[in-house]
């Protein structure tokens, strides 16, 4: 598969990736990889009680993160954007404190990494993206310093009414916005085909007048030169773009969830297609890029970064409870005072 | 200002007025949704606002509940005040999981970092023999859910002073307009104070109807000895009604006009039906679990030693909003708030 160049030609400063650039990326989804199959042995250990896979998507996730620009750019998230986290550069303990049920969200700070927070209603922040990104059109800021807001859903999310309502709504304002599509090919036991009328995602962009491009997701250099692109359209006024990146979740839905209801290990083996990390090895070996040392300390930083972040969130406590009632609102109501009065004797007995 | 403090307004008009002065104030508020823009919104509200503040701070949007109020998420997060319109309370229905699920919760689930400053207009209540789902009464759902606080003005001044309140807080506010009453003049004092303090220590004109400018909790509309009726929107005048024939009889009933929904105002209540130990409360939603019975609760909890007689509730009743033929049947009436207090002023205990 190859992307399909439907925009118009705006991104000026486009450049060929360097080879740091292409090791950085291998780096990256080496990373994710790592961190994605320990989080599952982390739940399987009871270090935290669930956990969203996205093994097979991390050319998508983080092809598409590392186009962010993190000074003026916005992502709206749903709850399997581990690897964008990451490309991103996100503190993951704080990411990963979602999944240990620490809080709601996650505990890294939104405004300064430009991740929204984690929710699990998936279409629910694609709206957001649209309110985010006309803000960015109403702010007054020059040219230059106006963000795009990227937002990503699944082929699931994209039945969801909000997403129709927010590709309209983008698309009559001329928002900003890059509607970042990985379709993995199954929203939790249900698969694209029954899930997806109209033959794809982005081939409903068209009923809105939204450029849109399929993108192979497995290609990191692809889905990161296609998210560039769609980037540099919006910055340059033109409204909003569809990117839908062909993928496949090649685990469960969650670490709930039991695939083998409703597909085989034979399908999974046909369907998956060529390992995203696997192939950008093999290319970075091939263009004599990258060499087995880089893979091993690629391999070998990626395995300490994952025990770090273990490490910090075996460390994290939870959190007192009057955070319960003092994060609520900005201004807290008598009455919510008053019952986090009560739990403080009850509870704590002070 | 000094010189013709004291207006003569509709709420229509307070409503207006507020608006234009707020988006004077802060350059930071935006007004949208449908028809608000070159028509002023089918009740007139936003009339001429676009004309004077531009096409950017007051917009017209396509026609979908769910993405106005998602918008106002992105908004928000993007450092707007936004002040969305649903054109009727009916419509709220398609947004509710943008009210409950994302404007409710951001700012906890953002750990503080993503206030919601979103002041949700919504024309609400019946009386104006409106299609379906035109006249709905929708303050239990929404007092209800953890993260929103509700208002609900029954005067023209309190529309002024109240709307202008809600825009400056940082937390989202339903502000349920009782259009009924939107055509009812009333003196407004326009004489206004920095932003979320109280007014000056200014006497006004009517004294029934105001408490000296506090616009947080509950107020006095009518002095009485023997009952409290309690209510809120466009019952409140109907309320003054009954009150004015129950005075002919020589019953002196006290009205105290809630206001604020969410949080309710316990220790006006306490001090109110403290005073004339009994209480009915009035309501045009449903009866089953509605407002009133939170109401209800609170007296008892409050007043429980004092009381002489259980807290009576007229409301609405438990059938979808009728057509407007039977309108005037399922609205509390005279005569229905008339047995009411009957039944509290008569009751023997057993």
């Amino acid at each position: 598969m190859t992307t399909k160049p439907v925009l118009g030609a705006v991104d000026e400063d486009a450049a060929p990736l360097t080879h740091e650039q292409l090791r950085e990326l291998y780096s990256l989804m080496a990373s994710v990889r790592h961190l994605d199959t320990a989080a599952v042995a982390w739940q399987r250990q009871g270090i935290i009680p669930g956990y969203a896979p996205q093994l097979g998507q991390e050319a998508a996730q983080v092809g598409s993160g590392y186009a962010v620009d993190r000074t003026r750019d916005f992502v709206f998230p749903t709850y399997r954007e581990m690897g964008v986290a990451r490309a991103m550069g996100l503190d993951m303990v704080g990411y990963m404190s979602t999944h240990k049920a620490t809080w709601h969200g996650g505990m890294y700070n939104p405004l300064e990494s430009r991740f929204a927070p984690i929710q699990a209603v998936v279409a629910g922040s694609v709206l957001h993206a649209v309110g985010w990104a006309h803000g960015q059109t109403l702010s007054g800021k020059p040219d230059g310093e106006r963000g795009v807001a990227m937002t990503y859903f699944g082929d699931g999310a994209s039945s969801q009414g909000d997403v129709h309502e927010a590709m309209n709504f983008a698309a009559v304002m001329k928002a900003p916005v890059v509607f970042f599509i990985q379709n993995n090919g199954w929203a939790i036991s249900v698969p694209t085909e029954r899930q997806v009328a109209g033959g794809s995602v982005a081939a409903r962009a068209a009923g809105y007048g939204i450029p849109s491009l399929q993108v192979d997701g497995n290609d990191v250099v692809a889905v990161y030169e296609a998210t560039r692109s769609a980037f540099a359209h919006c910055r340059a006024g033109n409204g909003p773009v569809v990117i839908e990146a062909m993928t496949y979740r090649r685990g469960p839905h969650s670490t709930a969830d039991d695939p083998g209801r409703y597909r085989t290990l034979e399908e999974e083996r046909l369907s998956a297609g060529e390992d995203p990390l696997e192939r950008f090895k093999q290319r970075l070996l091939d263009d004599g890029i990258a060499d087995d040392a880089f893979f091993a300390l690629a391999q070998q930083r990626a395995q300490e970064e994952e025990e770090a972040i273990r490490g910090g969130i075996e460390a994290l406590a939870p959190r007192p409870g009057a955070e319960m009632f003092s994060l609520v609102f900005q201004e807290p109501t008598p009455t919510l005072q008053s019952q986090a009065t009560a739990w403080r004797k009850e509870s704590e007995h002070v | 200002m000094e010189a013709e403090p004291v207006l003569q307004l509709s709420m229509q008009q307070a409503l207006n007025r507020a608006l234009d002065e707020i988006l004077a104030d802060n350059p930071k508020t935006v007004i949208f949704g449908e028809d608000c823009g070159r028509l002023g919104g089918v009740f007139r509200i936003t009339d001429g606002l676009q004309a004077k503040h531009g096409e950017e701070r007051v917009f017209d949007t396509p026609l979908a509940e769910s993405a106005i109020l998602g918008m106002s998420v992105g908004l928000a997060m993007a450092g707007f005040h936004p002040i969305p319109e649903v054109q009727f309370d009916g419509f709220a229905y398609p947004a509710i999981n943008q009210i409950v699920c994302q404007i409710a919760r951001m700012n906890y689930r953002s750990r503080g970092t993503l206030p919601m400053p979103i002041t949700l207009r919504v024309p609400s209540f019946g009386g104006i023999r409106a299609p379906e789902h035109h006249g709905e009464s929708l303050e239990a759902l929404f007092a209800h859910v953890p993260g929103l606080k509700v208002v609900s003005p029954s005067s023209p001044h309190d529309a002024y002073h109240l709307l202008k309140y809600a825009a400056t807080r940082p937390d989202p506010v339903i502000f349920m307009e009782p259009k009924s009453r939107y055509w009812q003049k009333g003196p407004v004092d326009v004489r206004t104070a920095a932003p979320g303090q109280a007014l000056q220590d200014q006497a006004l004109p009517d004294a029934g109807m105001d408490d000296g400018g506090r616009l947080t909790g509950a107020r006095v509309a009518r002095e009485g000895r023997h009952l409290t009726l309690v209510a809120w929107g466009a019952m409140v005048a109907r309320c003054l009604q009954v009150a004015e024939l129950a005075s002919e009889d020589g019953i002196d009933v006290e009205v105290l006009d809630l206001r604020w929904l969410k949080p309710i105002d316990a220790e006006a209540l306490a001090k109110s039906v403290g005073k004339t130990r009994r209480a009915v409360v009035v309501h045009e939603a449903p009866l089953t679990s509605g407002l009133g019975a939170e109401v209800a609760q609170l007296i008892t909890q409050h007043c429980f030693q004092t009381l002489k007689a259980p807290v009576e509730r007229v409301t609405g009743f438990d059938v979808p909003y009728p057509s407007g033929d039977l309108e005037d049947e399922y609205i509390p009436n005279i005569d229905r708030i008339l047995f009411g207090i009957q039944r509290v002023l008569e009751y023997r205990r057993g």
